[in-house]
């Protein structure tokens, strides 16, 4: 959901425009929609999250209406409308990785953080949820970090501690 | 050992870098088309081959190659596909890891073939790091000669571009995949006009998955008719299989076409059998939409012959005893699990991922979650399975893409082959709840119900 709360005002610095021109010049001339899913990643990697203020932003750099980058973003799955913690763990839901365990992991990540799929831990640092299949069903459980996608295969609840514990020390 | 052809050099140390791929026979495949062939002539190889879509259509590739429309003015496009998302598959996210020079060297080939100046590789979103792989190996491509302007002295001039996804199953449908690049939601479109004559911006469009770009490689180095010497019948070459559910060695598999399903599973060369000691329930052979089978429907026909690796052999019996090949993602059910959790979990990903424009689809999906999620929590009546039947039915062929069909089959092929799994749950609802597990019926002789 949009909401005027969503209205952060943000400010694109040179060098995240400098990386917009670039994804503009993959496309024809009068294509440059085609860079809107590309510039709303680098958006949410820069600021963690999509408000609306950044999205109309984006919409004004692509000369779209704002509308169409709302629809984009509450399309797919990957954009964020609300402030998430720093580490958001996507934990795969779907049936191969349920076959090997998928649920105790997301059992024992609820238990462990203290918050329910989609909130943030009172620090800030953790979100988690689960998403639909991502392409890893062979190394399952898995979870992925965004930004980068970091991937994390075949997982315990040893090996989901031990990475809780690597992430806050990274602090 | 079997024929490999795309992971030939797999386990190189370093084969994922330029010089590596080039010193074990990359990028000849481009010289060879580039200054020996015209794009014809590539075009009539691929016919030749018999390649097969490996995206899960499984349509002629050559064939798809030979409809692109060209008129005078009018750039053409080649689109990678490389939105893997359907459960269960995971062999293009290995591709592209591990040898990324072989799909960009599929992609300069294709290109040529198909009169392509811009050609654009859609990875879903979250392979950032495959994404970041395959920018690299652009670069280094480049920087050889074999992209950019004036390719080795040939005048072909060739651009590649990687554009990340946002998270979203239906962009591996091609029209979706092809609205997704233009910036917009992933609406499938209404075919005719098809992409070959109006695809990406309105022109004419080849949309390949990652594996068929990456096997024209193979084809061009040793012919066409090479490469259809293996395989059996209508099912040529070799396909990656990527397995994963309750197998000793689950992961990605090149076989040559025809292979035993039997020895996939069973074999320490393969999937080393069924984990923890456990015997086989059920397979799914080719990504979550594709009909479940029973373990005995899968290794054996219904006329008792030994089922195969391929399209035709997998396909045998119809969806009465039958199922598909596929995208090559297959998932092994030990003894333990339970086939109506497991039905309600792929169609609420289905629910989950309708892009909403079809109402049998967008509605249907979410009523059979519903329904089966009654049942799985020991609530359901013996109608809810009539209901379910009935749901699938309207939904299967009436939406604008597959979707609803790949909705549709896994619910259909569960109530076919598991319909006392189905009343279990309902004659014996706190059995059900706390064993959270179905009838291990996987000896059973089973009667087809057609």
């Amino acid at each position: 959901m949009l909401s005027v709360r969503d209205s952060q005002p943000v400010e694109f610095s040179s060098e995240l425009l400098q990386k917009f021109a670039e994804v503009v010049s993959r496309y024809p001339e009068g294509r440059q929609k085609s860079a809107l899913l590309p510039i709303l990643h680098l958006v949410q990697a820069e600021f963690g999250w999509l408000s609306v203020d950044a999205m109309d932003k984006v919409a004004a750099y692509l000369d779209i209406q704002p509308i169409e980058v709302y629809e984009v973003s509450t399309f797919y799955t990957m954009y964020f409308l609300e402030p998430k913690g720093k580490y958001v763990l996507e934990v795969c839901r779907t049936g191969p990785c349920c076959l090997v365990g998928a649920e105790k992991i997301m059992a024992h990540i609820e238990n462990r953080l203290g918050v329910k799929e989609g909130e943030v831990t009172p620090d800030g640092l953790f979100s988690w949820r689960g998403v639909e299949c991502v392409a890893a069903c062979g190394y399952g459980p898995v979870l992925q970090i965004g930004p980068e996608y970091t991937f994390y295969e075949n997982l315990t609840e040893d090996s989901v501690d031990q990475l809780l514990q690597d992430l806050k020390e990274k602090q | 050992m079997a024929r490999k052809l795309l992971l030939t050099h797999i386990n190189v140390p370093g084969i994922n870098t330029y010089d590596v791929y080039r010193e074990h026979g990359g990028y000849r495949a481009v010289e060879k088309a580039l200054k020996t062939m015209s794009p014809d002539d590539v075009v009539e190889e691929v016919k030749k081959s018999g390649l097969r879509g490996r995206g899960g259509a499984g349509f002629p590739t050559g064939m798809k190659w030979s409809f692109l429309a060209k008129p005078e003015g009018v750039p053409r496009y080649l689109v990678c596909n490389g939105d893997e998302s359907e459960p269960g598959t995971f062999k293009d996210r290995f591709l592209m890891t591990h040898i990324p020079h072989a799909l960009i060297e599929g992609m300069i080939v294709s290109s040529y073939a198909l009169g392509a100046h811009t050609s654009y590789i859609y990875v879903r979103g979250e392979m950032m790091p495959q994404i970041r792989i395959l920018e690299k190996a652009i670069q280094e491509a480049k920087h050889a000669g074999f992209l950019g302007k004036n390719i080795l002295g040939t005048g072909y001039d060739l651009e590649i571009y990687v554009q990340p996804g946002g998270g979203a199953y239906i962009c591996g449908e091609e029209t979706a995949l092809l609205e997704s690049l233009e910036g917009n939601r992933g609406n499938p479109r209404i075919k005719p006009p098809f992409p070959a004559v109006a695809g990406l911006y309105g022109c004419p469009t080849v949309v390949n998955n990652v594996e068929s770009i990456a096997a024209t490689v193979p084809i061009i180095n040793d012919g066409g008719e090479e490469y259809a010497k293996i395989g059996i019948d209508r099912s040529t070459g070799t396909k990656l299989i990527s397995a994963g559910g309750n197998l000793v060695k689950p992961g990605v598999y090149e076989i040559e076409l025809g292979l035993p399903v039997e020895e996939f599973i069973y074999s320490d060369e393969y999937c080393g059998g069924i984990a923890n000691g456990k015997r086989l329930k059920a397979v799914v052979a080719g990504g979550s939409s594709v009909p479940i089978l029973p373990a005995n429907l899968i290794t054996k026909t219904v006329n008792g012959s030994s089922r195969l690796m391929t399209y035709e052999s997998l396909a045998d019996g119809g969806f009465a005893t039958g199922t598909m090949l596929g995208s090559g993602g297959f998932i092994a059910f030990d003894e333990d699990q339970c086939i109506v959790r497991n039905t309600w979990n792929f169609t609420r990903f289905y629910h989950h991922e309708s892009c909403g424009q079809c109402s049998p689809c967008r509605e249907g999906t979410g009523w059979m979650e519903k329904v089966l999620y009654k049942i799985e929590s020991g609530k359901g009546s013996m109608e809810d399975v009539d209901l379910l039947w009935d749901i699938q039915r309207k939904i299967e062929g009436n939406t604008i893409c597959p979707l609803g069909d790949a909705a549709a089959w896994p619910v259909a092929a569960a109530i076919r082959h598991f319909r006392d799994e189905f009343e279990w749950h309902i004659t014996h609802p706190s059995e059900a709840l706390s064993r959270n597990f179905g009838l291990a019926h996987y000896a059973d002789p089973l009667t087809p119900v057609v």
